[in-house]
């Protein structure tokens, strides 16, 4: 429902602007354009989303996502104390973050929501729930295979090139995004 | 380096697939059909979307929303042209997409545009889309301080996408 309204919302802007820019024959030749050209998209992404799809579901085979998550236990003690005195929840927790930090996006938000089910205690929402949600909303991905994929789509020879600026991007969205859960945990005692 | 890590990850995961004498060629022949299957069910919301910003594009109303919003965002060194992508980002992820690879199209896959661009998209996610899935299955109703916290991490992104490619590119 929420997609109708924005679609509808769009398609109302655009049509008052062009009619104030005085740029009606334009959007007319936009429609079809834009319309067309997500199918171009589509196609010309395909071979690189299918192939990193495989990569993904090879990743999942071979265990990657448990040695990680061994990897990665140290950290996750340290945001995660009580959700991890249980070994279960630690299991779904730490598969749902590897699982994103692989790009294996189909199976880390299965995980990720019987994690959430298991840590919600009542309606309100418990700090370290709060936590895995903001780590879920930030985005953590090793390789961002679908902009890859986009980039390579526009003709971009070097899709990866930007990978080290991710990296950077992401460690900080996270890194300061779970800070302010901390600190917002601190003020927010009563609710 | 960068330029090796891809080949060696496709390497390194069927050669850990061989060593558990497991079928590595089946694997990646299954994932990429599901990858078939992915791109078949966001393609028809690629289409409208992409309609919907080739339409915004083309009524002048982008240019316009980016220069209102251009003294906030000079201000943190976002580039402005990237306003659409910014605001619909947390909302709907192939809204951000069309509008991400419209910005590349418009002004190169390499231009400092194009790559704060996809920076943006590989770093952050769909935030109210995650927060509804995530509190909608385990029954939470209140949830306290997880939006503005997301929202910050969002923007956090944002500014270092921007950040990260004026400085390295």
């Amino acid at each position: 429902m929420v997609m109708s309204w924005i679609f509808t919302a769009l398609v109302l802007v655009s049509l008052v602007f062009s009619w104030l820019t005085g740029q009606g024959e334009a959007l007319s030749g936009a429609v079809m354009q834009g319309a067309q050209s997500g199918v171009e998209l589509s196609i010309a992404m395909a071979g690189a989303i299918c192939l990193w799809s495989g990569v993904g579901n090879l990743m999942a085979q071979v265990g990657l996502t448990d040695r990680l998550a061994r990897c990665l236990q140290p950290v996750l003690h340290r945001l995660f104390p009580t959700t991890c005195r249980d070994p279960l929840l630690a299991g779904d927790l730490s598969a749902n973050i590897c699982a994103n930090f692989l790009g294996l996006g189909n199976a880390a938000t299965p995980m990720g929501i019987s994690a959430a089910k298991r840590m919600a205690h009542g309606p309100a929402a418990s700090d370290e729930l709060c936590r895995l949600i903001v780590l879920n909303t930030a985005s953590i991905q090793l390789i961002p295979a679908n902009v890859a994929a986009l980039r390579t789509s526009l003709g971009c020879a070097t899709p990866f090139d930007i990978l080290p600026a991710v990296w950077i991007t992401s460690l900080c969205s996270a890194g300061l995004g779970v800070a302010a859960a901390w600190v917002l945990g601190k003020l927010w005692r009563h609710d | 380096m960068i330029d090796y890590l891809i080949p060696l990850i496709l390497f390194v995961v069927c050669a850990l697939a061989l060593g558990k004498r497991q079928n590595a060629y089946a694997a990646l022949l299954e994932g990429a059909e599901n990858g078939l299957r992915t791109l078949a069910s966001i393609l028809p919301s690629l289409i409208l979307l992409l309609t919907a910003v080739a339409m915004l594009r083309a009524s002048g109303a982008v240019e316009i929303l980016s220069q209102l919003l251009c003294p906030v965002f000079s201000f943190f060194g976002i580039p402005p042209e990237t306003a659409l992508l910014v605001l619909i980002r947390p909302i709907s992820g192939s809204a951000a997409l069309a509008a991400g690879a419209e910005l590349m199209a418009t002004y190169g896959v390499n231009s400092p545009i194009g790559r704060t661009a996809a920076v943006m998209l590989g770093s952050t996610e769909t935030t109210f889309y995650t927060i509804s899935v995530y509190f909608g299955a385990a029954g939470i109703s209140k949830t306290r301080y997880t939006i503005p916290a997301a929202l910050f991490a969002d923007f956090v992104g944002f500014f270092m996408a921007s950040l990260t490619i004026r400085l390295l590119y």
